[in-house]
């Protein structure tokens, strides 16, 4: 048996910089660190993200679900009153592995009430040029971006136009899906590796099929979510919402999850009524984010694969 | 011995073989990948293979895609936080050696292929194919001009090579990494000319031709790496 860790102690000892710099960055900012559960009674509805399941044990009752971000528990806190809080904690998903995901991986996730998600994805590229040093950063707006970059309109375009954009560049043989699908393997195939040597990207304001959490108004005639990512030299970093907080709007897009899971031949997911119940008590107006940490060590310390940053990866834990 | 004595003779006048001579900037033959027949009665195999779901993906695996044996070179999982799940997949098609990205959703699957990798023995050559033979079983296999490809520059009696079966039939043939061979044609040698630089083209026993240095003659064995098709230097006996 390999019983020795992936990642060198020099690696560990940058790990352990990284989160002593975390805290201490939000503890100038007057910012509550906070714990949550990492077993919880509801997973999440998110087509694209597949929670593990915890099904045996004189405690478990029906099944529990390993969290795949601390999202919905930081909600409550919101809701209760915790003012601007932020956690480091432990996140799974099911499937991901690769040279830049491992099925448990570490997440950095904060909430500023009374910000919407510019002046968060301010906070962010202050977080991370602390911990970088100085890059550039670029604001773009997802629309902006597709039409600078591939020269095509996310939100307008036909379907058949996104797939010839596709096709042109790639070998994708048979794949088939809908507009998001399509959107999805444009950004990550083709515009994340535009965005290497840029230092810091944001995109902001995504299509409305994929606010996911975020809050939806219109922006020059048509309907974005108030979402943004950030991309540190092409490498996906952190994912932000100004937040949804209508109870009811969020109940609606946990069923209409469930039905396209149905649809796609996946299980439904139990919708997490402790989050919805803390919304329709009322959650302040706040923004959200969460950054993959392992990534953000992966770019202090220039490691190509995460595996280097993890003391036991998912293939010797 | 089933090779016969005079096979240099039969190999040169195959026409292929006495148009050849570009020993340099060999590619490996093995990444090549060529059309093929079996020696004896095709193989039938009734094996279903199985199928492979993108996350089984991995460097080695062998697979059906459009028709033709591909193997996998790398698998890359592309997923952004939120969003559609891919794997960008590097293969290698056997039968064309073509090399290329091709994007998968996450979890759709592709049919293995029945490709498999032998360590054979060489025979010989009839003018029209090339024999091998399976040292355990002596079974023989005989493989044309498009699964050789140019490493028949390389074939020596007796030799292990690396042969590609799919469904039984070779596909594609890999020589040994380095082969000695005698210099059948050169100019002849300079003495006292060791020290220098300087080489000339000398023709092997196989038709092969490499660049060797002025001192060697005819007759001499040299040791040729078949990956690039450079001279490596005297064989240790000849």
């Amino acid at each position: 048996m390999g019983w020795q860790p992936a990642a060198t102690l020099d690696r560990l000892r940058q790990r352990a910089a990284l989160l002593a710099h975390v805290r201490d960055f939000f503890c100038g900012r007057g910012v509550l660190e906070v714990e949550t559960s990492l077993l919880c009674s509801s997973g999440i509805t998110d087509p694209s993200i597949e929670p593990l399941r915890v099904q045996c044990g004189q405690s478990i009752t029906g099944t529990r679900f390993l969290q795949t971000s601390p999202e919905y528990a930081m909600k409550r806190l919101l809701a209760a009153g915790s003012g601007p809080i932020y956690q480091v904690a432990k996140a799974f998903r099911d499937g991901e592995a690769g040279p830049r995901h491992n099925p448990e991986f570490t997440l950095l996730e904060w909430y500023r009430p009374g910000f919407d998600h510019h002046q968060l994805m301010r906070e962010v590229a202050d977080l991370v040029l602390s911990y970088l040093g100085t890059q550039p950063v670029e604001y773009h707006a997802y629309r902006a971006l597709f039409q600078q970059e591939l020269g095509v309109d996310p939100l307008t375009a036909e379907l058949d136009t996104l797939q010839s954009v596709a096709r042109a560049e790639l070998d994708v043989g048979g794949l088939s899906g809908d507009r998001d699908l399509w959107l999805d393997l444009l950004m990550s195939h083709l515009i994340e590796p535009r965005l290497i040597g840029r230092g810091l990207c944001f995109v902001y304001d995504y299509p409305e099929s994929q606010a996911a959490l975020a809050r939806v108004s219109e922006v020059d005639g048509m309907s974005v979510g108030h979402r943004f990512e950030l991309y540190v030299n092409g490498l996906e970093l952190a994912n932000g919402y100004w937040e949804l907080g209508d109870a009811v709007e969020q109940r609606r897009r946990f069923v209409a999850d469930n039905q396209r899971r149905c649809v796609a031949g996946q299980n439904e997911q139990p919708l997490d009524e402790h989050l919805l119940a803390a919304l329709a008590a009322g959650m302040p107006d706040c923004a959200g984010v969460a950054l993959g940490l392992d990534r953000l060590l992966m770019l202090g310390a220039g490691c190509e694969d995460i595996r280097q940053t993890l003391a036991f990866d998912w293939s010797r834990s | 011995m089933f090779a016969s004595r005079c096979w240099f003779s039969k190999i040169s006048s195959f026409p292929a073989v006495a148009a050849s001579g570009n020993a340099c900037n060999l590619p490996k033959t093995r990444a090549l990948g060529y059309h093929c027949r079996h020696f004896s009665e095709p193989k039938v195999n009734g094996n279903t293979m199985a199928n492979y779901s993108t996350n089984e993906f991995k460097s080695g695996l062998k697979v059906m895609l459009d028709g033709d044996p591909c193997s996998i070179l790398d698998n890359e999982f592309v997923k952004p936080g939120k969003g559609q799940a891919f794997n960008r997949v590097r293969l290698r098609n056997l039968k064309t050696g073509r090399v290329w990205d091709r994007t998968f959703k996450s979890g759709e699957t592709l049919e293995g292929a029945d490709v498999m990798d032998r360590t054979m023995e060489y025979l010989y050559n009839d003018g029209e194919f090339w024999y091998f033979m399976e040292p355990d079983t002596f079974e023989q296999y005989q493989a044309d001009a498009k699964a050789v490809g140019d490493a028949h520059l390389w074939f020596k009696e007796q030799e292990k090579c690396e042969v590609t079966l799919y469904n039984g039939t070779p596909l594609s043939v890999a020589p040994p990494n380095f082969v000695e061979l005698e210099i059948t044609e050169t100019d002849p040698g300079l003495k006292g000319d060791t020290a220098q630089g300087g080489s000339k083209p000398a023709t092997l026993s196989t038709g092969a031709v490499v660049k060797v240095p002025l001192f060697l003659s005819e007759g001499e064995v040299i040791r040729v790496d078949t990956r690039t098709g450079e001279y490596q230097g005297r064989a240790s006996k000849s």
